[in-house]
């Protein structure tokens, strides 16, 4: 039996908080996570475009790397499970990495942050004992420890800047995904510039005893109000961000998912640590020669959404699968995304989608939708 | 009014005509709707048909013809302002109007007491 079918849920920090606002828990990777609050997704995807929104996070995984034989090879360690150029990470940046398998497959995304003398890694909710599995049996010479006492907060939007600021000083100053380590009210905060939604703003860990006060101050700010995980799903998809377990998992390859740019140019036939990664060999076949899918955003006509799952067919019959979809709030329009096959990848390609046993055009179109604003 | 259990409202409008659409407690549980599919004028429908796609940024859900009859009427306005469900589910959000042999079938459904019942 699966056990996220028996398991209990495991409970937020700030799960009082939530309910005190309106929210709306759902079940999620093995958490009772708010999907919504009062206003509902639309507002408050809106809302995160327009202003800020603070999103709790604190499902993901944050895990420490602490090197027993100093960074360096702790960052060449890692760079046997991530593509990403890890040794040329400095000091208080953030990257975003692919853990691949064997065979090229993407066993989960992660961020690492460089912390000067160990790593932290961000992981997926539903990948994280599978994560720290894997991350146990690559790096032998590393402590990895995962962090369980503290909660995670994202703060995206426009006004995150300011209400984060008036908090903690300073944090205008930093650019998009760099990090570093601040004191709030006694407290000792991880920041990074980063998100998962299109849109500049931060992503704070707080130890979970401080979170609710923490949160509590950022709400308390102009123009900061909570946001859910429906909302944060339709902000990542208008940003073209792939969801895993959605649009990547271990049968779609870096290449395949659009997603070579997070393949360090050390890492690269030519580079100064080429291959050396886990599947490198197809990976860097397809870096050269293509893949023969690749992962597209997808336009459907008309107001009908087309969810994942949906087959789509060209010309010549079935070509590939959606495998994000619904409706873009910022657009007021559906937006998905799927693989087809390379040579009707081209935007502006029509194709058509199988909704509830009906053909319905949608025409490939560039990702992302909704032009990022990170304050780079 | 009359409701179903799959939280329709039914009102009869003259002799024979039933007007249908769903209560407030399902738009809010649907979330914004962002896409509502109509049936076609002159359809015969049986009770238990597909008769209505909805799509919210959550889920596509089905409505499902209360009763037999001919649809009459559909609310064109929902295709270009579907967040008219939500907005105003009892009223300006109504799905479509349905011919029937004897409207005196309305008598089998929920009144609003037993309706706030079932969803308490």
């Amino acid at each position: 039996m699966d056990d996220a079918l028996t398991a209990p849920l495991r409970r937020l920090p700030l799960r009082d908080l939530h309910l005190s606002r309106g929210a709306r828990l759902v079940p999620f990777a093995g958490w009772e996570m708010p999907v919504q609050y009062e206003p509902g997704v639309m507002a408050e995807h809106l809302h995160t475009r327009a202003s800020a929104s603070l999103f709790d996070v604190s499902h993901m995984g944050q895990v420490l790397l602490r090197p027993r034989n100093g960074l360096e090879h702790l960052a060449l360690a890692l760079e046997a499970l991530v593509p990403a150029d890890i040794l040329g990470l400095p000091e208080g940046r953030q990257r975003y990495g692919l853990l691949t398998d064997d065979s090229g497959g993407i066993r989960d995304d992660i961020m690492v942050t460089n912390r000067g003398d160990h790593l932290l890694v961000v992981v997926n909710a539903s990948m994280r004992d599978a994560d720290l599995a894997h991350l146990r049996d690559g790096l032998g010479q590393t402590e990895v420890q995962e962090v369980t006492d503290r909660a995670l907060l994202a703060l995206q939007g426009p006004a995150s800047e300011a209400a984060l600021a008036t908090l903690v000083p300073g944090v205008a100053t930093m650019r998009f995904m760099e990090a570093r380590v601040a004191p709030w009210q006694g407290s000792e905060l991880w920041i990074s510039r980063s998100g998962y939604t299109g849109e500049d703003g931060f992503e704070i860990s707080i130890p979970s005893v401080a979170a609710e006060a923490f949160a509590m101050a950022v709400l308390g700010q102009p123009g900061v109000l909570p946001a859910g995980l429906g909302a944060r799903d339709s902000l990542r998809l208008e940003a073209g961000l792939p969801l895993y377990g959605n649009d990547i998992d271990r049968t779609t390859s870096p290449v395949e998912a659009g997603l070579s740019w997070s393949i360090g140019k050390a890492r690269r036939p030519g580079g100064a640590r080429a291959g050396g990664f886990a599947g490198a060999d197809r990976v860097l076949r397809q870096l050269e020669l293509g893949a023969r899918r690749v992962r597209v955003g997808l336009r459907p006509e008309g107001r009908q959404p087309m969810r994942a799952g949906t087959a789509l067919i060209g010309p010549d019959g079935h070509v590939g699968h959606v495998t994000s979809g619904g409706f873009g709030p910022t657009l007021q329009a559906p937006v998905a995304m799927g693989y087809v096959d390379a040579t009707l990848a081209a935007p502006g390609t029509d194709l058509t989608g199988e909704v509830r046993g009906r053909a319905l055009p949608v025409k490939v179109a560039p990702l992302p939708f909704v032009p990022p604003s990170f304050k780079r | 009014m009359k409701f179903t259990e799959d939280h329709e409202w039914l009102r009869a409008e003259g002799d024979d005509l039933v007007v249908v659409g769903i209560t407030e407690h399902a738009a809010k549980e649907l979330g914004d709707i962002v896409f509502v599919e109509l049936p076609e004028i002159e359809a015969m429908v049986a009770h238990g048909d597909e008769v209505v796609v909805i799509e919210s940024v959550k889920a596509a859900s089905d409505i499902l013809a209360p009763i037999d009859g001919e649809i009459v009427e559909v609310n064109a306005k929902l295709t270009e302002n579907p967040g008219l469900v939500n907005a105003d589910p009892l009223g300006a959000g109504w799905f479509f109007k349905i011919r029937v042999d004897d409207i005196s079938v309305l008598n089998d459904f929920m009144d609003e007491d037993e309706y706030q019942e079932m969803i308490a």
